[in-house]
């Protein structure tokens, strides 16, 4: 009976958050999608939503977003490895992680530096025999800008799980005869695949809204559901409109975790 | 337990020793009580020894605050929390915080130098007879571009920049009516056309711009135009001559097919605590020599006809900065379209952001 009650007690905070910061926002962004820009309720919000201009920035979202998430994975997974291996892993940890404490616009502002036509990087290209290239605000510089901002997000539960990863288990492996790229294939990664799968979710669904990165990095040239949102919000204060994508991202989301975190600990 | 007591306790003793600290910083810059007049206005867009004459003539205390963007402004104001006594936005905003009733009456009694504000600049249609709204600085939207880049070609109007050999050499400035404006000037139709076909017409000739366009950006354009980015840019007349004296091989040039004529102007907010301060201020920033001296040093357009007698004769003959009458008359205020017609331009405007190359 005490027992209970003091759990009662302990859940209120997190209750009220839940209900306060959770429940609320998505309602009330649900309830603004359904007035028109004059204040009216309708539906139009929805029937706009599926005409050619906000399906083809949906696509567009999701391209990138996929792009960005496979990119860090790709980069982000023998870092996590290669960490794991290392001597004074938490120090190298840290070492990767101290850029994401710096703000996003700073590190921002400082790729237009190192990507403009006088900048470092094509200074580079030019030593080297290249020669200069446009590189800022062109596909090349959204992605790579955005994976350096995430992969951080990505390293983390991957180097988690591999540090976890009982190391018995790849002696037996190599007992058994198994190659090391066998091992790696049937033990290693299977075993890590929960990392894998919550770096992805933590990367892919923020990547999914980006919108400042899409005008610094990029020029406009790559218009995401975020970018829309922000100028319903901000500049058209069409708030309808603008939570109406907010309740397609908020669905995507959904989607998402469902289908990444669907086979969990199945065995 | 012990130890997160600790550690709240500390949090809590510091927060105390940072208030007090505070507020004997305010009390020492005469910041609390008194006879003060806070101003909202764009940061660096006043010649600061000019706040320093109107405190030792007034004796009113002044407290300079600034804001970055005119939604910002109106947003702090709404919410009414500090008291502001004048405000500085632009034309479009004026239009909305009346119909939202932000602003209170000028009384035109207290501002006798209101006499030396061009006719031209008065009674314009965001707010007829000034009621509310006395003009500070005015300008006009048009291209910054660099002719040592582009092997001294000249361009004089917006459809020059459709030529081929400008490929990817652009920078636009990323507002819906400045760059659907461009569409419809090049055109010849008005900036504040509503009519959906000319519209369409303006985004489909913009969309037949996109070789040209290197990106559409905020705010960094003075940065990228000044480091030679690019050899274009679309933006306001006040970020040129701002870019201007950063690199000098950039000019600056109205379009000859006519463009926007901009205007931020003094009010005073519902906040208003210090209405005669306020009235003072503004009557004292429309001085002759006070509006000279502020405009040599913000070297944006100002409407004072009477200051320009108190200026550097380069600085008024420009007529990038001050231009021919025949070519004002080109020149149109934005109106407030509504928020229908508004979304429409930015949906526009969107779609040719979506324009692939």
């Amino acid at each position: 009976m005490g027992n209970k009650a003091k759990f009662n007690l302990y859940s209120i905070p997190y209750f009220l958050w839940i209900v306060f910061f959770v429940i609320a926002p998505i309602l009330l962004v649900l309830y603004y999608s359904l007035f028109d820009i004059d204040g009216n309720f309708s539906l139009v919000n929805y029937k706009n939503f599926f005409t050619p201009v906000y399906l083809m920035m949906t696509l567009n979202s999701f391209w990138y977003a996929f792009l960005i998430t496979f990119f860090s994975l790709l980069f982000a997974y023998p870092t996590a490895y290669l960490l794991t291996k290392t001597k004074h892993k938490q120090l190298w940890l840290l070492l990767i992680i101290v850029p994401s404490w710096i703000n996003l616009l700073l590190k921002a502002y400082a790729f237009l530096g190192i990507f403009g036509t006088y900048g470092a990087a094509n200074k580079f290209l030019e030593t080297i025999g290249i020669g200069s290239k446009q590189i800022l605000f062109t596909d090349f510089s959204f992605i790579f800008v955005s994976v350096y901002i995430f992969i951080p997000f990505m390293i983390l539960p991957i180097f988690n799980a591999l540090n976890k990863l009982n190391p018995t288990f790849m002696d037996a492996a190599n007992d058994l005869g198994a190659s090391t790229w066998t091992t790696f294939r049937r033990v290693i990664f299977p075993l890590t695949l929960d990392g894998v799968k919550s770096g992805c979710q933590v990367v892919f669904i923020p990547a999914l809204s980006l919108f400042m990165l899409t005008r610094l990095i990029s020029g406009n040239r790559v218009i995401t559901l975020g970018t829309a949102i922000e100028q319903h919000f901000l500049v058209i204060q069409d708030w309808g409109m603008g939570s109406t994508i907010a309740v397609f991202l908020i669905i995507f989301m959904f989607l998402i975790m469902a289908l990444t975190g669907a086979r969990k600990r199945g065995v | 337990m012990k130890q997160l007591v600790r550690v709240f306790l500390t949090i809590i003793l510091v927060s105390v020793v940072l208030l007090y600290i505070t507020d004997r910083l305010n009390r020492s810059q005469g910041l609390s009580g008194g006879n003060t007049l806070t101003v909202y206005n764009w940061g660096d867009y006043i010649a600061p020894d000019i706040i320093d004459q109107f405190e030792k003539e007034t004796g009113i205390k002044v407290i300079y605050e600034t804001f970055d963007s005119n939604e910002a402004m109106m947003t702090k104001i709404e919410q009414g929390g500090t008291t502001y006594d004048v405000a500085v936005p632009s034309e479009y905003m004026i239009d909305k915080m009346i119909k939202e009733d932000l602003l209170i009456p000028l009384d035109h009694s207290k501002l006798p130098n209101l006499k030396n504000i061009d006719e031209r600049f008065m009674d314009l249609p965001f707010d007829p007879d000034n009621i509310y709204s006395i003009p500070y600085f005015w300008g006009t939207v048009g291209i910054v571009y660099n002719p040592k880049m582009l092997d001294g070609m000249e361009i004089t109007s917006w459809n020059d920049l459709w030529d081929r050999k400008l490929k990817n050499e652009i920078l636009l400035i990323d507002g819906a009516r400045e760059v659907i404006g461009m569409g419809l000037n090049s055109l010849h139709y008005s900036l504040n056309d509503t009519n959906l076909k000319h519209l369409q017409e303006a985004k489909a000739k913009l969309d037949t711009l996109t070789p040209n366009i290197k990106a559409i950006v905020g705010d960094e354009n003075k940065l990228l135009l000044a480091n030679q980015e690019a050899a274009i840019g679309i933006t306001w007349s006040g970020d040129a001559s701002e870019i201007m004296s950063e690199n000098e091989d950039l000019d600056y040039v109205v379009p000859s097919e006519g463009s926007n004529l901009w205007f931020d102007n003094m009010v005073i907010p519902k906040t208003v605590k210090n209405i005669d301060g306020a009235h003072a201020f503004i009557n004292f920033m429309l001085d002759a020599k006070v509006s000279a001296k502020n405009t040599e040093y913000v070297s944006y357009s100002t409407p004072n006809k009477a200051a320009l007698e108190y200026m550097p004769k380069e600085m008024v003959n420009d007529e990038r900065f001050y231009p021919s009458l025949a070519l004002t008359d080109k020149l149109e205020v934005y109106e407030n379209l509504g928020k229908r017609n508004l979304a429409t331009y930015n949906e526009l405007f969107l779609e040719f952001k979506m324009h692939r190359k």
